[in-house]
């Protein structure tokens, strides 16, 4: 086939995202397991994995530049490139969720609080779920998929607000702890915003397959803050 | 071939301060260019800038132009291809070209392909020389029920395919290719594009192009040429594809690349 090179190359660079993607799932489940186990020196090793998530986004970032730089990609070739260049920094940004979550198991390193641990762990699973069978549905291109997926973000926002209220009333219940209290507030903030951005990845399946750059309506967006830089 | 004194070269060709003149003019200075053996590399510049000039040193296609004359070494497995004691035509069967327009002989298409292996006292069996070069050249599926059509009958895209071919049926160890798609549609463009990757595996190769993408696309090293105020062709920048075209490190090439040149 006459475009052999470059169809080997974007296989390359979406085996490369599918690679991400499960670094950054890893990373997730690994740092919700810390914080339900109180094990710093898990998060400390989710901390530090950090770096390497971080370096295979640049790489694959480059690879996508040299792409665009020497291959002359058009239409469908061009848009998915595009796509996965949006995808790598989302999940680049979804591992500094985990990250975040990491830091704050660190920063309650011998503090005995209150969890709604069992809220914190279903949203780890259903956000992980979304994001696994996103990117799927990215590789695949299955439109009718990445429609699907971001629906679900609905049952993540119902344990956010479980968890929510549950903390509050644990900060009622124990005034001297509301500041340690407070981090795990920004621990199920960072797990609803992770589903908020397997949104993202849903949108760009659908624009990899009609070119319509399209904006899920999702029933809780809280626009692109970022909270976890405060960690 | 003399042997090598330079038995660690492991260029499959390199220029040292190659200068070429025409009369008094000089055509290209000092260029020292390192041909690295089973990749493909560009030279790309604007008209005038020598690229083909140096092309045709690499095999000593200049003799065949009155008043050239070379200064400088040209080194293939370590010898100066320059030397009194060297046979051009013996480097020419090393060091193949294919040109810018399509050149098939008027002859058959197996013709074609066996004309060169004849000529140098082949006896191996032709029929399986045919063959194999022509599939090399990803040929064969369109042709091999027509081997004794003409050549002239083929597509321009299928005529090139041939050249090549032709100059693979000579086993040699570098193919030059001089613009060898300008005169090519986008589809047969990048089919040759394609048939060089796979090439590569086992040839080097070395292509002059006009076309900065089919460069950009197709290769693995970049040399970019241009001219002095003497309009006299200078290598300003050669490394690899990938990073001419993404971070160039001479302001030149970065011009000439973004369309900002001249």
């Amino acid at each position: 086939m006459p475009r052999d090179t470059l169809d080997n190359k974007l296989l390359q660079i979406q085996d490369e995202i599918l690679v991400l993607g499960s670094m950054v799932e890893q990373a997730l489940a690994r740092c919700v397991m810390a914080l339900k186990n109180r094990d710093s020196s898990e998060s400390r090793e989710v901390i530090q994995y950090d770096q390497t998530i971080n370096d295979k986004r640049y790489a694959i970032e480059n690879a996508i530049l040299i792409i665009l730089a020497t291959q002359q990609p058009f239409a469908h070739d061009l848009r998915r490139l595009a796509a996965m260049l949006i995808v790598a920094n989302e999940l680049e940004r979804m591992g500094d969720y985990a990250k975040g979550i990491a830091k704050t198991n660190l920063r309650l390193e011998n503090t005995e609080i209150p969890i709604p641990i069992n809220e914190i762990e279903k949203m780890a699973e259903v956000g992980l779920s979304m994001l696994h069978r996103s990117l799927s549905a990215f590789i695949n291109e299955d439109a009718k998929q990445a429609i699907a997926i971001p629906k679900e973000d609905d049952e993540v926002d119902k344990l956010f607000n479980i968890a929510y209220h549950k903390l509050i009333d644990f900060m009622i219940a124990n005034p001297k702890l509301i500041d340690q209290i407070n981090l795990i507030m920004w621990v199920v903030h960072n797990l609803e915003r992770m589903a908020d951005r397997v949104t993202n990845i849903c949108e760009r399946t659908v624009f990899i397959t009609s070119g319509e750059l399209v904006e899920f309506d999702v029933s809780d967006d809280e626009g692109d803050e970022d909270l976890n830089e405060f960690f | 071939m003399k042997s090598s004194n330079n038995k660690n070269n492991h260029y499959a060709i390199e220029t040292r301060e190659l200068n070429i003149y025409y009369g008094n003019f000089r055509a290209v200075k000092d260029v020292q260019l390192q041909v690295n053996p089973k990749k493909i590399t560009a030279i790309i510049g604007p008209s005038g800038c020598g690229k083909t000039t140096v092309l045709r040193a690499f095999n000593r296609m200049n003799d065949l132009i009155l008043n050239a004359r070379i200064e400088g070494q040209v080194l293939f497995h370590g010898q100066n291809i320059y030397e009194k004691d060297v046979d051009p035509v013996q480097i020419r069967r090393k060091i193949g070209m294919v040109f810018q327009k399509p050149n098939p002989f008027p002859k058959s298409i197996y013709e074609n392909i066996t004309w060169g292996a004849r000529v140098n006292g082949y006896e191996g069996n032709l029929d399986q020389l045919v063959e194999e070069s022509l599939t090399q050249a990803a040929l064969w599926e369109e042709v091999k029920d027509n081997l004794n059509k003409s050549a002239l009958a083929l597509s321009g895209g299928q005529q090139q395919r041939l050249c090549i071919a032709r100059t693979i049926a000579v086993k040699p160890e570098i193919i030059l290719m001089d613009e060898p798609c300008s005169a090519l549609d986008p589809i047969a463009t990048l089919k040759i594009e394609e048939l060089m990757r796979v090439l590569s595996k086992q040839y080097t190769i070395i292509i002059v192009t006009h076309n900065m993408q089919q460069a950009a696309r197709a290769s693995d090293y970049t040399a970019f040429f241009t001219m002095d105020e003497d309009r006299t062709g200078v290598m300003v920048e050669y490394g690899l594809t990938d990073q001419i075209f993404t971070n160039p490190k001479q302001k030149l090439t970065e011009d000439y690349i973004t369309g900002r040149y001249g």
